[in-house]
């Protein structure tokens, strides 16, 4: 924002790189300090420097927020101590008796949080196939006050055309609510398709090296942001000056890590296509998945996350004990390549009848493509998977 | 298994404990002992598991024995240079790092260690400046700042057969482009500042030896002088390490365009970079890394024009070291060359207009439009 003045709009991958502020105006420091203060002496009765508590603001989370809404082409963001405590932040936005539709395709965390939190406040939530327009307008009804999508899905990589919604949504004076924790900023700028609100899971790819967690909310409207920050420093799930400030130092690297992460992901993904012990490969950057096309219409990538399901369920257990290079561990984005066996992992709070129906299986493996070799992550995927 | 995998997978990317896939800060000065059983750990200035993770990691990657963790780069090549006594002479290539001119010409005086500068991009000068004492040669390449090549395999041949040691400072290429120890050399230096951490967020200095006997001389030095990386900052280069290859491929890459462009500017008299055609010691370079690296300087056409372009640059930082994410311009003359006598850097040709640039992450077309607009008058 400094650096962008007058002048023509940055590149997205310089802007990751230097952020909202570039450096700090006192010294010059080119990193943000860690403000490491819970709060703020006041200059003097009813004065204050624009920081008095550090749950209401801290400079280095102000810095990390601003680089958010920066990023995402957004008013305000604001930063939570996990992905979950950003999404409940927004969830209490509604009211009792308003409802909700929600990608059926969903991080089972996700699901949990509205059914076992929200629903017991009176909140009604629907779960549909979100990639299929037809079936979100026949959810609405006249309490329906938000669509809430994840797109690329999480396993199945289903995506949903964010323009045709939000549209949709608009007419009905609906809010529409993004999760882009899959393609971040880097990839996917939902405001700009007419998104209300995005959310993050920043442990994810924005801090990149699986030892952050953090989670953010970005607007357009100063609306609602007013109303989001009144819920975050009265709620005061916020993320620590450290963490806010680990966040910033994963951004600046975001560009070239996700794309080595894409590159890589591509090669995986064609590799296993062409193995015989599995079954089906779901990633968006292959032509022929369903979502492509409208993948290329909405963001610049594909991203680095791919499913696929082995033909024999007997061999899932062999895979994941096999693996050497790659582990076997939730969460995902981070440097280091991850399996995930969502049936047990992260969707075992997902019904069986919305998991058979989504084809979260016992055949289904889940890989978060790292940034090693991909020749050396497809040899350990061959020595595992040779039967 | 290749490099770019190594810097995820080496043996310290999961605690064994509890499978964290993040390697524990242990923020501790001491540890609780059984006094029958020996333990590792007594004292973190002795050792620290965080440090340890760092040391064994950086040893790994740089095909070395062990590796030793120090408070920032200076204190790696202090420690390292105190490995040898009063009265010893080494051979130091003569455009090195002005902060290790400046330790070299005056705190080791006062310990009696004999210094001689010698242009080592021509091997016979590192030849005719042996003399009876002489231990130890110290080389950068390339230097800094004109990017100057030393031939190392020429120069470890000419310490082999004079019983000597070749220590090198390889800040500027990382282990990821070039690995000394594999050339024959004994002792390789970080700053791991520059492009190990490579967030512009911390100080500190790395040692790596290639045998047992040198690391227990640099240990007794370590140990002794106490001049080690704490625990978070040990932590903060392990989570460095993990995107050098992807960092540095990218930033090389815009180096290498930001040299073609500048070859071509007006305002541009001459251009240091090993990547371009005409840049001598460019083969031997080829020859003994992966790659050019992502530092360069230049000569803008007078000394003018070298200050208008400081001066107007906006989106790379002015600012002194190198390496990180962010493009840094920095003024040799004034910053990292200061401690050299006005006379000595002009004999070694750093000008008042000369420019050094650290290549950093940002947009190729952002930087060529900023520097553009940086000669502009």
């Amino acid at each position: 924002m400094v650096l962008d003045g007058n002048e023509k709009k940055l590149n997205i991958d310089t802007k990751v790189v230097h952020g909202g502020k570039c450096f700090d105006p006192l010294t010059g420091a080119v990193s943000i300090p860690i403000y490491q203060s819970a709060t703020f002496r006041h200059p003097g009765l009813n004065q204050t420097t624009g920081y008095d508590y550090s749950r209401l603001q801290n400079p280095t989370r102000e810095e990390v927020e601003n680089t958010l809404a920066y990023l995402e082409n957004g008013s305000n963001a604001f930063a939570f101590s996990s992905g979950m405590a950003a999404i409940s932040t927004v969830l209490s936005l509604f009211s009792p008796g308003q409802h909700i539709v929600v990608s059926d395709d969903l991080y089972g965390g996700t699901y949990r949080l509205f059914e076992e939190i929200y629903k017991k406040y009176g909140i009604d939530f629907t779960y549909v196939d979100t990639s299929k327009i037809e079936e979100i307008e026949a959810s609405l009804n006249e309490n329906t006050a938000a669509i809430f999508i994840e797109t690329p899905s999480n396993p199945t990589m289903k995506v949903a055309d964010i323009k045709l919604i939000a549209d949709l949504a608009k007419k009905r004076n609906i809010l529409t609510i993004v999760d882009n924790t899959f393609l971040t900023p880097l990839f996917q700028r939902p405001l700009d398709l007419g998104a209300d609100i995005v959310v993050h899971s920043a442990t994810k790819y924005l801090g990149g090296h699986n030892d952050t967690l953090a989670g953010f909310v970005v607007v357009n409207d100063v609306n609602l942001a007013e109303r989001l920050k009144l819920i975050q420093k009265s709620e005061g799930a916020v993320l620590s000056p450290f963490d806010s400030w680990l966040i910033l130092r994963g951004i600046k690297t975001l560009s070239v890590r996700l794309l080595k992460q894409q590159e890589n992901a591509i090669a995986i993904a064609k590799w296993l296509k062409s193995n015989n012990n599995v079954e089906k490969v779901y990633y968006v950057g292959l032509p022929e998945h369903e979502g492509y096309e409208i993948s290329k219409k909405q963001a610049t990538g594909f991203g680095a996350m791919l499913s696929f399901t082995v033909k024999d369920e007997a061999l899932v257990e062999k895979i994941l004990e096999r693996v050497k290079l790659i582990m076997f561990a939730e969460s995902l984005g981070g440097v280091e390549t991850l399996i995930t066996y969502p049936i047990v992992q992260t969707h075992s709070a997902i019904p069986k009848e919305i998991r058979d129906r989504i084809g979260v299986n016992e055949k289904l493996l889940r890989l978060s493509v790292g940034i090693e070799n991909a020749e050396d992550i497809i040899n350990d995927l061959e020595q595992a998977m040779s039967f | 298994m290749k490099f770019g995998s190594k810097l995820i997978h080496n043996g310290y990317e999961i605690d064994k404990t509890t499978g964290a896939l993040s390697t524990p800060i242990y923020q501790v000065s001491t540890y609780h002992q059984d006094i029958n059983v020996p333990q590792e750990y007594d004292y973190s200035r002795s050792g620290n598991p965080t440090r340890k993770a760092l040391e064994e990691t950086i040893a790994i990657l740089e095909s070395g024995k062990r590796g030793f963790a120090f408070a920032s780069g200076m204190a790696a090549i202090s420690s390292a240079l105190s490995i040898f006594s009063s009265g010893d002479h080494i051979i130091v290539c003569e455009d090195v790092y002005g902060g290790t001119y400046r330790i070299t010409t005056t705190f080791f005086q006062r310990f009696n260690l004999e210094v001689t500068f010698a242009d080592a991009s021509n091997l016979d000068n590192i030849k005719n400046s042996i003399k009876k004492n002489t231990k130890a040669i110290f080389l950068e390449t390339p230097s800094n700042p004109l990017l100057k090549i030393t031939d190392i395999k020429g120069a470890v041949k000419i310490a082999k057969d004079n019983g000597l040691l070749v220590l090198i400072d390889n800040t500027f290429m990382s282990p990821y482009l070039q690995r000394p120890l594999e050339l024959g050399c004994d002792i390789v230096i970080h700053s791991a500042t520059k492009f190990i951490g490579g967030h512009s967020d911390v100080i500190a200095g790395l040692v790596v030896v290639k045998d047992e006997a040198l690391a227990r001389r640099v240990y007794s030095v370590q140990n002794g002088f106490g001049a080690i990386l704490g625990p978070q900052d040990s932590w903060l280069l392990l989570r460095g390490i993990k995107t050098l290859k992807v960092r540095l491929d990218y930033q090389q890459q815009n180096a290498i365009k930001l040299s073609e462009w500048l070859s071509k500017n007006p305002n541009v008299k001459k251009v240091y970079y090993p990547g371009l055609s005409d840049h001598p010691g460019r083969e031997i370079n080829e020859g003994q890394a992966d790659g050019p690296g992502a530092v360069l300087s230049f000569e803008a056409k007078d000394d003018d024009t070298a200050k208008r372009f400081m001066k107007n640059v906006k989106l790379a930082a002015v600012a002194v070291s190198l390496g990180g994410v962010e493009t840094i311009v920095s003024y040799p003359a004034k910053m990292s060359h200061a401690a050299f006598p006005k006379h000595e850097r002009e004999r070694l040709g750093i000008k008042d207009s000369l420019i050094r640039v650290s290549a950093g992450l940002e947009d190729i077309d952002d930087l060529i439009e900023d520097f553009a607009r940086a000669f502009e008058e």
